[in-house]
This record gives C-alpha cells, structure tokens and sequence, in this order.
C-alpha cells in the first residue's frame, strides 16, 4: 500500500508552475483597461449634466454661482501637479530616491491645495442655498465635479502610501510598476478636468 | 513583451537603459516641458475667450472652447500619458478608440434622444404646472 502511494507521488505530473513569475507588462494595459472603464462612469456623468445642465429651476445659473478666477487656479494646480508626478517619473528613471520622493511631494501637494480650493467652492455654493438639492442643474454638477474630486482624494491616499512605501523599500521594480500606474491614474484625471473646466464650468457661464 | 534588464542594477547603468518594448513609455524631460507649455496655452485661450468676451457669438465661443479641450486632451493624451499606436502591441489605442465609440455614443445620444423628448412634450402654462402632483 504504502509503496504505491510513493509511486504514485514520483510520477506525479506537476500541475502548476514551479516559477512563480507575474509577467511584467500586462499589468500597464490592465490599468489602461480599468482607466477606460472609468471615462465610461465620466462620459454618463457628462452627458447627465449636458442633458440637466439647463434645468435651473427657477434657482441660480451658472452665471450667477461660478467663479471663473477660482476654476483658473484650480485648474493651474492641476496642471502643475501632471508636470511635478512627470519629473518624479523621471527621477524614478534615474533612480534618485530622495529626488523621486521630493516630486511625489510636491504632487501631492498641488493636488491638496485643488482638493482644498474644490471642498471650498463647495462649501461657497452650499451656504449660498444653491447645494445638490436646489436643481437638476446642481444635482448634476455636484455629482460630476464631485466624483472628480473623490477621484483626486483617492489619488493623494494612494500616493502617500507610495511615498512610505518607497521610502522603506525604495525604488523596487514592484514602487516601479505602482508608480507608473499611478501616474496614468494622475495624468488621467488631468485629462478628465479638461473635459470639467470646459463643458462645465467656461460654456455653463456662457450660457 | 520583450524581456527587460533586471531593475536593480547601478544607479549609473540604468541611466539610459530602459527597454522599448515597456508598456507605457516614461518621456523626457523634454517632452513633458513641450506638453506643459502647449496645455497652459490652451487652457489660456478658452479662459480668455470666455472671460474676456472676446467673441458675439456665442455659439462660436462655445465650439471654439470644445474644440480647443479636444486638442488639449490630445497634447495630455502624447506629452502625458505617452500614448502611441505601438504601445502594448496596439491594444493601448485599440481600448481607447473602442471606449471613444461608447463615449461617443453616450453623449450624443443622450441629448439627442433627451432634446427631442423635451422638444415633443406637451406645453404647459405656469399654472399648470403649479398644479403637477
């Protein structure tokens, strides 16, 4: 009995791979492919708002509610933010840790200060009396701009656990691979912005 | 997917080195300057036609805006994300062409088929609709 079980076990085919090896590659087009879900979620919110973005309610327009200096420096913080997460992606290919972890930084910093100018304009329009409840104009608005800016919050976490994580491990092939991630991430919501500050915010006052 | 240099070698040897068959390119300091410069200016030009009034028409200050956005996410799209027709054997842009058709789609037909239903209803008067449960 016992020496048919060993025989078994010697001829035993090997089901699984002995090498435990995650093809590198696939996981930037996966990230890609989550990205492009994710502009789907963005493209029904845009066309929500261009459907109800008209529908004031008698209440206030964008006119009357938008200020148009304050989208400006939201969008410049934006903008500087894609240029700093670029050099910090360039000073990863240099493998400077200290360099990449200063860019990462100043990111994150740009990114705080459009989160912060975002959470205000917010609180501006809601004691205004024009909140998410006032129409389906607002209604609409809150939920695209906010889903942005929920976007960007969760875009600041994930990079602060990248800056720990580079700073204890430094600048392994795997902090490579999630900063790259993070980076399309970055560059995306940029790219969604755009889309914001245009549709929304510069043609919404034009009325 | 060609196999790449092992990531922890010296500092000085991984200077240059980074393979090209990598899925999303990194850029150059160069390329990312070009992209910052060409997207401040146009996200300067929509701004200024807006707030400066530049134009009458309204209308025409409105395609001008869109039209100016699309290129912007274009340059984001090169200098940013360094998209090219080649990146991950073609399967990059082959995603992003398939979810521009679901974008596009959704946009479109949204307001189309939402206008025309605005467009068909029956009017109501003030009074009546004072009196909508």
């Amino acid at each position: 009995m016992a020496s048919t079980l060993q025989a078994q076990e010697t001829d035993k085919p090997e089901f699984y791979l002995t090498e435990d090896h995650h093809p590198e590659g696939s996981t930037m087009l996966g990230f890609w492919l989550y990205l492009m879900s994710d502009c789907l979620i963005f493209a029904v919110l845009f066309a929500t708002h261009g459907v109800l973005g008209r529908s004031y309610a008698a209440g206030p327009s964008p006119a009357d509610l938008f200020d148009l200096p304050l989208v400006a420096v939201n969008t410049a913080m934006l903008l500087l933010s894609s240029i700093t997460y670029g050099f910090a992606m360039l000073q990863m290919e240099r493998n400077a840790k200290a360099e990449t972890l200063f860019w990462l930084g100043v990111t994150g910093v740009f990114g705080a200060i459009f989160l912060g100018l975002e959470l205000y304009e917010f609180n501006h329009l809601i004691h205004e009396g024009a909140g998410p409840t006032r129409s389906a104009f607002l209604s609409s608005f809150f939920t695209l701009v906010g889903t942005h800016g929920l976007h960007v919050t969760f875009g600041i976490i994930w990079l602060i656990t990248l800056m720990v994580q580079v700073s204890m491990r430094g600048l392994i092939p795997e902090n490579r691979r999630r900063l790259m991630c993070l980076s399309m991430f970055w560059h995306f919501l940029d790219v969604v912005w755009i889309g914001v500050f245009s549709f929304v915010y510069l043609i919404g006052v034009l009325g | 997917m060609s196999s790449h240099a092992p990531a922890h070698e010296s500092a000085s040897a991984t200077h240059h080195g980074h393979s090209n068959g990598h899925g999303a390119g990194h850029g150059s300091l160069k390329g990312y300057v070009i992209g910052f410069l060409l997207s401040v200016i146009l996200t300067a030009i929509p701004f200024w036609l807006v707030m400066g009034g530049v134009f009458d028409s309204k209308l025409l200050t409105a395609f001008l805006v869109m039209g100016v956005g699309v290129v912007q996410i274009v340059v984001h799209m090169i200098y940013f994300l360094h998209m090219n027709p080649r990146s991950e054997g073609g399967w990059t842009i082959m995603a992003l062409i398939f979810t521009l058709v679901l974008v596009g789609i959704a946009l479109a037909g949204s307001l189309w088929v939402m206008h025309h239903l605005n467009a068909n209803m029956m009017p109501m008067s003030p009074e009546m609709m004072k009196n909508m449960p």
